[in-house]
């Protein structure tokens, strides 16, 4: 099973790094998207995925799944939320201000020599 | 007091709360955010008072025991990153009381001040690997609205390729911080330092470490993740660039700084030359950046990735020295960046643009500017007796006794270009012949001016005072030179 998983986490890594490396705002925004979910599955998976009972203490049960993975891959996925939330609404509104969601016309900032 | 870690974080939390509830209300919003920044002054100076005396102050919240539960650490060197945060919020936020315009201060930008600091001191006091990436998160969240706000084409193009940035480096933090835990299977950074000792497998934590440099070199600009960083800052308005400046890249040095004194130092033959070698290339790079330029802005910001390879060079030598060094030149740098950006946003007020060329002759209308921008520039090249001077001396030492030669040249040779390119502002904007200035803020000069002249009043204290202040400095490197201090002070067996 982390075998699956490595593979996977390696599958949305390559494809975030090829999205964000695209000229498309939007494109770039659903790359970080995937980098950060590449990200969290690999916190979940380096813990081990299921070695023992759910982390419930209770009598005759010695192995427990380790509880703390899934504690921080929750943080991290609210956080990821929220930035990505915000990064389109930002997206948006570059697109009125400036009429392209191409980053190629985003370059440079204007008049210093 | 046993919560006294706590309240640098809890107080800038509770008054940006407050403030949420009332935007529109700019008196209201300017009066709480200094009484919340004063507050967090004094409770950091009592917490130093504190160290000072008992040493390193550790707080387990919830009162889970150590190696379980987030601890808060304080040690000196994050008291004293903490006190320096309070002063240059307090100088930015009486700056942009008369800099901003009202509209910009109605639309939380207080709120979002206060939250920086929030994420700021909890980054430097948490003595949790995990819980840093929160903060990080915290102060990161907070600097996406304050670069963005005012909504200009050029911000709104910037900010789209800060956040991206950011975004991608919280990323790999939390790859970083994934394959840590898989390593040592735990988070409290005093833990992980025991069990990397215990592990003694200096090929992957050798990786790690890397990992560890390219996410926190990300946020402290270094060679060759530096290049977002000019273009992002040029943007937002001149207090808003103060905070960033003085204080985003710092806490990326910071963390460098932690991880590679008590996580990475047993196999620094690798590393830390890495670091080394990285930390020069920045210097070169923005020595090349500050020459090139004539825009006073960028001047500047270039000057940020050079005082970032500076300190961290002292971190790299791994010296005591050296590392004295790094923490005297980080707390100077912070406080003289933001006067200096203080200064030049007085400029840029009076003239109306931020370019040489319509500069000149300030110093017959505004003498006392001019001369304090002197002050400033000669302190941040490090002459004697002021600020920049001591810490400069002891990286090179540090240098210089690791048996280096040529990073320690550099970083004297940088000096020369740091105090040239600073001059190079000085005598084309405030020599010369005096022009029609149209700024439309020119008339709030003298106001802009005193709390940067404050800021270089503290630098100067600090510089010619630095007999009183080296006993911090030197508690504060205490556990970056020997790990077992800090261990104990959380684990305590």
């Amino acid at each position: 099973m982390e075998f699956l998983m490595c593979i996977i986490v390696g599958i949305l890594f390559a494809s975030a790094v090829y999205l964000i490396l695209s000229k498309s705002l939007l494109r770039i925004i659903i790359g970080t998207g995937l980098l950060s979910h590449g990200a969290h599955l690999l916190l979940l998976t380096m813990s081990g995925l299921k070695t023992g009972a759910a982390p419930v203490l209770s009598d005759n049960v010695t192995s427990y799944t380790d509880p703390l993975p899934q504690a921080l891959v929750l943080t991290a996925i609210v956080i990821s939320f929220g930035v990505t939330a915000f990064f389109l609404v930002l997206a948006y509104r570059t697109y009125q201000e400036l009429g392209t969601d191409n980053m190629e016309e985003m370059r440079g900032t204007e008049s210093h020599d | 007091m046993i919560n006294l870690p706590l309240l640098p974080i809890l107080i800038p939390l509770l008054a940006g709360v407050i403030l949420m509830f009332f935007p529109k209300r700019i008196k209201a919003q300017r009066t709480i955010s200094i009484i919340s920044t004063v507050a967090t002054i004094a409770a950091s100076a009592v917490l130093i008072a504190e160290i000072r005396q008992n040493g390193i102050q550790t707080l387990n919240l919830g009162s889970w025991p150590a190696p379980f539960g987030i601890p808060l650490v304080s040690d000196m060197l994050s008291a004293l990153l903490v006190l320096t945060t309070g002063i240059v919020t307090l100088a930015v936020i009486w700056y942009s009381i008369y800099y901003l315009e009202d509209e910009y201060e109605r639309y939380f930008y207080y709120i979002a001040v206060q939250f920086l600091m929030v994420g700021l001191n909890g980054a430097f006091t948490t003595g949790d690997i995990f819980n840093m990436f929160v903060f990080f998160e915290v102060f990161l969240i907070s600097s996406y609205l304050l670069i963005v706000l005012g909504g200009k084409k050029a911000q709104l193009r910037e900010s789209v390729k800060y956040v991206l940035i950011n975004v991608i480096s919280s990323a790999l933090f939390v790859a970083a911080v994934a394959f840590l835990y898989g390593v040592v299977g735990t988070l409290n950074m005093a833990d992980v330092s025991v069990k990397i000792a215990e592990l003694n497998d200096p090929g992957i934590i050798t990786v790690i470490a890397i990992f560890f440099l390219l996410v926190f070199g990300l946020k402290g600009a270094i060679f060759p993740l530096y290049f977002w960083l000019p273009g992002s800052y040029h943007a937002p308005p001149i207090p808003v660039l103060a905070l960033f400046g003085a204080l985003l890249t710092k806490v990326g040095v910071y963390a460098i700084m932690r991880t590679y004194t008590l996580f990475f130092y047993h196999d620094t033959g690798y590393t830390h030359m890495i670091l080394g070698v990285l930390a020069l290339l920045t210097i070169v790079i923005g020595s090349i950046g500050a020459l090139a330029y004539k825009d006073v802005k960028m001047i500047i910001i270039y000057n940020i990735i050079i005082a970032v390879g500076v300190i961290l060079y002292g971190v790299a030598v791994m010296t005591p020295d050296g590392l004295e060094g790094a923490v005297f030149y980080l707390l100077h740098d912070m406080i003289i960046k933001t006067a200096l950006f203080l200064l030049i946003g007085i400029m840029m007020a009076i003239a109306g643009s931020s370019h040489l060329k319509s500069m000149g002759g300030m110093i017959k209308e505004y003498p006392w500017i001019g001369w304090t921008y002197f002050v400033a520039a000669l302190s941040l090249a490090g002459i004697p007796p002021l600020s920049g001077f001591i810490g400069k001396l002891l990286i090179v030492r540090g240098g210089f006794d690791a048996g280096e030669m040529i990073g320690p040249l550099i970083i004297l040779g940088s000096s020369l270009i740091v105090l040239y390119s600073a001059m190079k502002i000085f005598t084309n904007g405030f020599w010369g012949t005096p022009k029609e200035y149209t700024g439309a803020k020119a008339h709030l000069a003298s106001r802009l001016w005193i709390p940067a002249a404050v800021l270089m009043v503290i630098a100067i204290a600090y510089g010619v005072g630095a007999e009183a202040v080296r006993p911090f400095i030197t508690q504060a490197v205490e556990p970056l030179i020997n790990p077992a201090i800090y261990i104990e002070a959380v684990l305590k067996e």
